[in-house]
């Protein structure tokens, strides 16, 4: 508990976060990855080089060119087109998943430090450890025996994966925050704990949650990869990193860059946003820690 | 007397370089060979699933006739044989001396009780229409069995050499699926579900003896990894090699010997002719304009299979080529589609079983069949989903799948198989060929049911499944070619 007590916990302050953040180098290369990767994925819905599922054999195998930037595959299919709507999969997917993960996690979160140390706490905290100890990629297959492959099924696995980390993070940091004068105060005034958890808990919650989401971001992509891979993600013809690799295994002696192109975007990325996400959690920390 | 099969020059230069080496350089007795598929279980004669061929045919269980590595009928449990004039009764003479694995002879009583089996009514064969011509099999004497069919059936003695077609022990049939017992030169030792197979050498075997000691199949499904099991040496071979994009380099290497052969594999884009649109011949015509099949060959198979127009394998007797029946042609099939009122966008299901060759086609075709308005949605499947959903119930639209009996032009006659095929004419067709025994006009009339069901565009006929095979280049005796499933490892041998 620190003495800044009184003052209730503003998320951001705009102008000097942005001067900071200016100044922060993982912040910036993060950003930087970031946007890179959104912007290739947003141009790739409008336009792209080539039609990414065009299949066109006798085109295959050919080594980068002016023609094809980064190459054709096995199939002839432009890699570049691939790369840049497998960016969008592995966009959607995250994101969707995240939305599962915060849709359910940050309630049930919210909703134990409501009723903290009471039965429902505990039940929901330890439904969440439960939750937890499963694999997203046990989830997967699970969901794979009951309804096939799929990128939806991706998105729910993935999403499941994520319930229980904005859980605790929520509950984390919705914790302290009770015993706060400011809720004292909102308390005093006459509003109930379900009032006063959606209009004094959450917001100060947001800046905590935005880093958490990012750090998830870079691990849903991550997932998915890793689901397309082993053939429990999306499925053919839509690109998919996870499942360039994979395809491209084979190949390796012929052409190593049709593994090395989808390993490389996958890296960055996932980089990119853990930076930003790093970032992101030494901007908020100092305001953070204050509140405690 | 007929003459027992021969063996390839191969181990005869084998036997006599080992003769002439001391005995620390004796040759190693054992073999290990990378499977892409693990069987279901491993009863022949319980099964249809071409992996329980592959392990058990030959190795375990023999039938009175076998087939040879260059698709020919040989003796097997059945020392030779009379036919009558009429071409209806079989009289087989049997091989004295031979025992199954528990020790139970081999009488004339299991040829009639395996015989029995297949063809009661509640058989589980998966060739039951083999058995069909079969009018009874008696029992002259313990070793004489009298086949009387029906009427006379051209193809008899290489349909009881089929894997389906095995003899198994009355004592021990029942539990063939989890132990097999047989006459073969080799007996089953024990299955690690999941991993391999393992087979050890019959010291009772009626036959030549065998060189090897012990035979492990190891079941691995993944292309990268059966590249690396070959490479590290974890496998010796690898009959029936998934990834023909790898094969230059295994040539490239003097450890490996690369064999490209023919299988029976008719690998066709099956259509669920009993559903809606396939049910109108100018859908079925239009999909299979709409397939580029040397696009699919090149681009799936690497350019090493040969093209097919009907259901039948370019090297067998009889042979039409019909590969020119529907040339690609967008603007045609797409003519076609909608006269037929298939409107634009129009989505079907393209089911895809686990091998390589079917996922990588079902790939190139679905991004075809977008160029004529078709959405192909790919539906990747498990093998034992695939035999249960597509295979039993006819649950698809498309499917990919090769069909790797020899001669097996009946099934498009069979009631509710899964093409639901239902031509009148065709069964007639079959029902002639089944009593004709006039070679000539046998063939006449297989070039007439491969003509009729290029003519209704049945299915989609792709591709002959080639058999590129990679194996330690000293090891010897292994099938080139694959007539029928099997890895017959009679007369493997290593080189010194």
């Amino acid at each position: 508990m620190s003495a800044a007590g009184n003052e209730p916990a503003l998320s951001w302050r705009p102008e000097r976060f942005a001067s900071r953040a200016l100044r922060h180098p993982s912040f910036v290369a993060g950003m930087a990855v970031a946007a890179v990767v959104a912007l290739m994925a947003a141009l790739s819905l409008v336009w792209t080089p080539y039609d990414p599922t065009a299949i066109d054999i006798p085109g295959k195998l050919r080594p980068p060119s002016l023609e094809h930037w980064l190459g054709t595959d096995q199939y002839g299919r432009d890699t570049l087109s691939m790369i840049m709507r497998g960016a969008v999969t592995s966009i959607a997917v995250s994101f969707v998943a995240i939305g599962i993960g915060a849709g359910v996690g940050v309630p049930l979160g919210l909703l134990a430090a409501q009723q903290r140390g009471g039965g429902v706490d505990q039940a929901i905290m330890r439904v969440n450890d439960f939750i937890f100890a499963f694999p997203a990629l046990l989830i997967a297959i699970l969901l794979r025996e009951l309804f096939g492959p799929g990128t939806l099924n991706a998105m729910i696995a993935i999403g499941v994966f994520n319930v229980p980390v904005f859980a605790r993070v929520a509950y984390g940091a919705a914790l302290p925050l009770w015993t706060r004068d400011f809720v004292m105060a909102a308390r005093t005034s006459g509003k109930g704990p379900t009032l006063i958890t959606v209009e004094h808990i959450l917001p100060n919650l947001v800046g905590v949650l935005i880093v958490q989401a990012t750090i998830q971001l870079s691990l849903g992509i991550l997932a998915e990869a890793a689901l397309s891979y082993i053939g429990l993600g999306v499925q053919p013809p839509n690109p998919s990193w996870g499942r360039m690799l994979n395809e491209a295994q084979t190949l390796m002696a012929l052409a190593p860059r049709l593994a090395l192109i989808p390993g490389f975007a996958i890296i960055a990325t996932v980089l990119g946003l853990n930076l930003l996400g790093d970032g992101l959690r030494d901007l908020a920390d100092p305001r953070l820690a204050r509140e405690r | 007397m007929l003459t027992r099969r021969t063996f390839v020059t191969g181990s005869v230069v084998v036997a006599s370089t080992l003769s002439a080496l001391p005995a620390w350089a004796a040759a190693r007795k054992d073999v290990i060979v990378g499977v892409r598929l693990e069987p279901p279980h491993l009863d022949p004669t319980a099964g249809a699933a071409a992996a329980i061929g592959e392990i058990v045919y030959a190795n375990v269980f023999e039938g009175l006739t076998r087939i040879d590595r260059n698709a020919g009928v040989k003796p097997a449990l059945a020392e030779k044989w009379d036919i009558s004039a009429d071409g209806k009764t079989y009289v087989f003479t049997l091989r004295k001396g031979a025992t199954f694995h528990d020790g139970a002879p081999f009488t004339a009583e299991a040829v009639k009780f395996s015989y029995d089996r297949a063809r009661a009514a509640d058989s589980v064969n998966p060739q039951k229409a083999l058995f069909e011509p079969i009018e009874s099999v008696d029992v002259v004497d313990a070793n004489t069995v009298k086949v009387t069919l029906k009427r006379p059936t051209g193809l008899f003695l290489w349909n009881m050499g089929m894997p389906a077609a095995v003899i198994l022990s009355p004592a021990s049939a029942a539990d063939a699926k989890t132990k097999p017992i047989g006459t073969g030169p080799f007996k089953f030792e024990r299955w690690s579900k999941g991993t391999s197979l393992e087979l050890t050498r019959n010291p009772n075997y009626w036959g030549p003896a065998i060189k090897l000691d012990k035979a492990t199949f190891k079941v691995i499904g993944d292309s990268q990894a059966s590249f690396a099991a070959l490479m590290a040496g974890d496998v010796d071979a690898f009959p029936i090699y998934p990834a023909p994009e790898v094969l230059d380099q295994f040539r490239a290497d003097p450890r490996f010997k690369v064999v490209v052969g023919n299988t029976e594999g008719k690998t066709i884009m099956a259509m669920n002719n009993g559903r809606k649109p396939f049910d109108d011949i100018r859908v079925r015509r239009a999909i299979s304009m709409a397939v580029d099949r040397k696009a699919v060959i090149d681009g799936a198979m690497y350019g090493i299979a040969k093209p097919i127009g009907s259901h039948f394998a370019p090297q067998d007797p009889g042979y039409v080529d019909l590969t020119g029946k529907y040339p690609y042609d967008i603007a045609k099939a797409k003519a076609l589609l909608k006269e037929a009122g298939v409107a634009e966008g129009t989505k079907m299901k393209l089911v895809l079983p686990p091998p390589e060759y079917a996922r990588r086609s079902g790939e190139i075709i679905a991004s075809q069949l977008k160029k004529v308005g078709i959405e192909a949605e790919i539906v990747p499947m498990e093998w034992a989903q695939w035999l249960s959903d597509v295979f039993k119930q006819k649950n698809y639209d498309l499917t990919i799948i090769s069909h790797v009996e020899p001669l097996d032009l009946d099934i498009y006659a069979r009631d509710d198989y899964y093409f639901d095929y239902k031509s009148q004419a065709y069964r007639a067709l079959m029902a002639e060929l089944s009593v004709t025994l006039d070679q000539a006009k046998r063939l006449e009339l297989y070039g007439k049911a491969q003509t009729m069901l290029a003519d209704d565009a049945v299915n989609v006929f792709l591709f002959l499944l080639p058999k590129s095979g990679v194996w330690n280049a000293k090891l010897k005796g292994l099938w080139e070619n694959v007539p029928i499933p099997c890895n017959d490892l009679t007369e493997v041998a290593w080189e010194d």
